[in-house]
């Protein structure tokens, strides 16, 4: 682990009668790429604002490399941010927005051109800096956006869902580019978005949101295969959710049926919440599964087909999402069979 | 939409509105510039041209210029503040202030006028509380002062109001993007908020000059004899000496040169934004 360079402690933020913000704890390492991910009002926007130094918080405490800087107007933060809507000058070209901060430091005119050239090579924008910023599209404007917080060598550069304008094509290339900048340039990256592919993509480290809490946090890898609770499974990927029992270790009970699983230490009965992602649950033949289902729907995905299994056994009814290679005939009926190790069993 | 006859049938009744009431008027007032009154006949002539550059009326021009530019740059300075403080985020009592700033508008022009008259005199308002508290009593009516102060007054919410528009529509998160990347208060200001508002400051410019290079009643009213504008020069020619050829040519030059002037303004104002009232 590396060295802590952001520390949150017990942050707290009240709009009015609105909790926005109810204890958020959470650290910054160095030269990492930090990601809050949670649906829009979840407070991701917030915390970064309040580090930006654009909210002050009602409660708690916020240090930079151990120091609080709660006092620090954001002018004097050694952090820059990259806005949801780039706020780019439009009474200056390319080349002068992004020398904006170096001009306020009173850096020489040559040096300054030196790094605004530099940093319009860097976002492949070269021969654009006398261009008007109006002129540019969406995707030029996000890289003056980069290059104008980037050319002042922030320790922390934060971004505020800084490819939600993009189109999909675009957004993809971009998150590639902002991940091997970061590593090239070795900045701390927070990055707020509320996409979970691309949160999962660019990370090192995710901080999952929702209602003003933070509800999980750990590498990409670790939020997906082991969410902690409902709302992370649901949010992060697709998931099949169920009401499920422990009845002991190693062994859980749910949709009418017992299952053997790798999760143990559960109160005797102790009422849990079952998640399965749907390219978990294997299709076999109908019969030869653990459950059994009609296909109500099939989609094709391009790389596999998404389906909806219609599930009855006894009282217990549900609809299962499965994603499987090999097509099955809408209205056929199919058997669904779940690996131990792919049943993730959480306390409700 | 609409085809291109049924479109030229609509614009009609503007353009004989024009033709009637702009156009027709001013060709008038063309043709009287040009003319002399000899043996009860109309000729002719470049003269009331000529007698418009000798020295007495120059200076009447100068006088007005000179009068409405302090005014101007009186309203800019009085009138920027104001507006900067009302599109202030942190200011909450927005709309009252604008109203106490309209609410002199609703009432007739003449009648706030008037109503400095009363203030200012010698026996006036002003006047009265200074002696009744053993100051000397102070000449205040019939000076450039008063002209001045009354070209401030009555003007002063044409500079607020297009400024004001300009700093409330302005994109707060580029003041914040400023300040991220290390503006102090002066830097997002001279950096960033004033050039941006400069389109604003041009209308307000050009909407405090305009009305205020061309009054007569202000001038007539706080300026007396001694300080007469063009405005109030014009208005003699035609109400008091009936030298309509002669107030004639004095118009078209006062026009002229507000042509001249509104041209430069809109060119400088290249966005055309600002929401000029003209």
């Amino acid at each position: 682990m590396g060295e802590r360079l952001i520390d949150l402690i017990d942050v707290c933020k009240v709009f009015g009668q609105t909790t926005v913000l109810n204890h958020i704890n959470l650290f910054i390492v160095k030269n990492k790429f930090l990601t809050l991910l949670g649906p829009s009002g979840c407070g991701k926007t917030t915390t970064l604002r309040i580090i930006g130094g654009f909210e002050t918080p009602t409660a708690g405490d916020l240090l930079f490399e151990g120091k609080s800087i709660l006092n620090l107007p954001p002018h004097k933060r050694k952090v820059n941010t990259v806005f949801q809507r780039y706020a780019l000058f439009p009474n200056m070209n390319v080349a002068d927005n992004i020398a904006f901060g170096l001009r306020i430091k009173k850096v020489k005119a040559d040096v300054i051109n030196g790094k605004v050239n530099e940093m319009l090579r860097l976002v492949n924008l070269r021969g654009f800096g006398k261009r008007p910023v109006a002129s540019l599209s969406g995707g030029q404007q996000q890289r003056v956006a980069i290059a104008r917080a980037l050319v002042n060598e922030p320790e922390v550069l934060l971004l505020d869902e800084p490819l939600g304008a993009l189109d999909l094509k675009l957004r993809k290339e971009m998150q590639i580019e902002l991940k091997n900048m970061q590593q090239k340039l070795g900045i701390t990256f927070v990055y707020v978005t509320h996409d979970q592919e691309e949160a999962l993509t660019m990370s090192d480290t995710v901080a999952v949101m929702n209602a003003g809490e933070i509800q999980q946090i750990g590498a990409p890898e670790d939020i997906y295969n082991e969410p902690k609770n409902a709302f992370v499974a649901n949010f992060i990927g697709e998931s099949n959710i169920l009401g499920g029992v422990m009845p002991e270790d190693y062994r859980v009970v749910f949709a009418g049926n017992t299952f053997e699983c790798v999760d143990r230490g559960f109160e005797k009965d102790e009422e849990v919440d079952v998640v399965i992602r749907p390219e978990d649950v294997r299709i076999v033949e109908s019969g030869k599964g653990q459950l059994t289902g009609i296909v109500r729907t099939v989609i094709f995905k391009g790389v596999h087909y998404e389906m909806l299994i219609d599930m009855k056994n006894g009282d217990f009814e549900f609809l299962w999402k499965a994603h499987s290679t090999v097509m099955s005939e809408k209205g056929s009926a199919v058997g669904m069979v779940i690996a131990p190790d792919l049943i993730h069993v959480m306390r409700k | 939409m609409l085809k291109g006859s049924a479109k030229r049938a609509a614009v009609a009744p503007y353009v004989i509105w024009s033709a009637l009431f702009v156009i027709i008027p001013i060709l008038l007032v063309i043709y009287y510039s040009l003319t002399m009154e000899t043996d009860g006949k109309l000729v002719f002539s470049w003269a009331n041209y000529a007698r418009a550059f000798q020295p007495t009326y120059i200076d009447v021009m100068l006088r007005s210029g000179r009068l409405a530019l302090i005014s101007t740059a009186a309203c800019l300075l009085i009138g920027y503040p104001v507006a900067y403080i009302m599109a202030s985020r942190e200011f909450e009592n927005r709309s009252f202030l604008l109203f106490l700033f309209l609410v002199p508008m609703w009432m007739n022009f003449l009648l706030r006028t008037y109503s400095w008259l009363a203030l200012l005199e010698n026996n006036g308002i002003l006047n009265t509380f200074l002696s009744g508290i053993g100051l000397p009593k102070l000449a205040l009516l019939y000076t450039n002062k008063a002209v001045v102060l009354g070209m401030v007054y009555n003007f002063l919410p044409f500079m607020i109001l297009p400024i004001y528009t300009v700093l409330k529509k302005m994109d707060h998160s580029l003041i914040e993007a400023a300040q991220d990347l290390g503006a102090d208060s002066r830097n997002v200001f001279f950096r960033l908020v004033l050039p941006l508002s400069t389109p604003g400051v041009i209308s307000g410019i050009t909407m405090v000059f305009m009305p205020a290079v061309t009054t007569f009643i202000i001038s007539d009213l706080l300026g007396g004899s001694k300080s007469m504008l063009i405005g109030n020069l014009i208005e003699q020619q035609f109400m008091k000496v009936s030298d309509w050829n002669f107030g004639s040519a004095m118009s078209m030059i006062l026009m002229g040169v507000v042509l001249v002037l509104f041209t430069v303004f809109t060119m400088v104002d290249k966005d055309g934004e600002g929401g000029a009232l003209y």
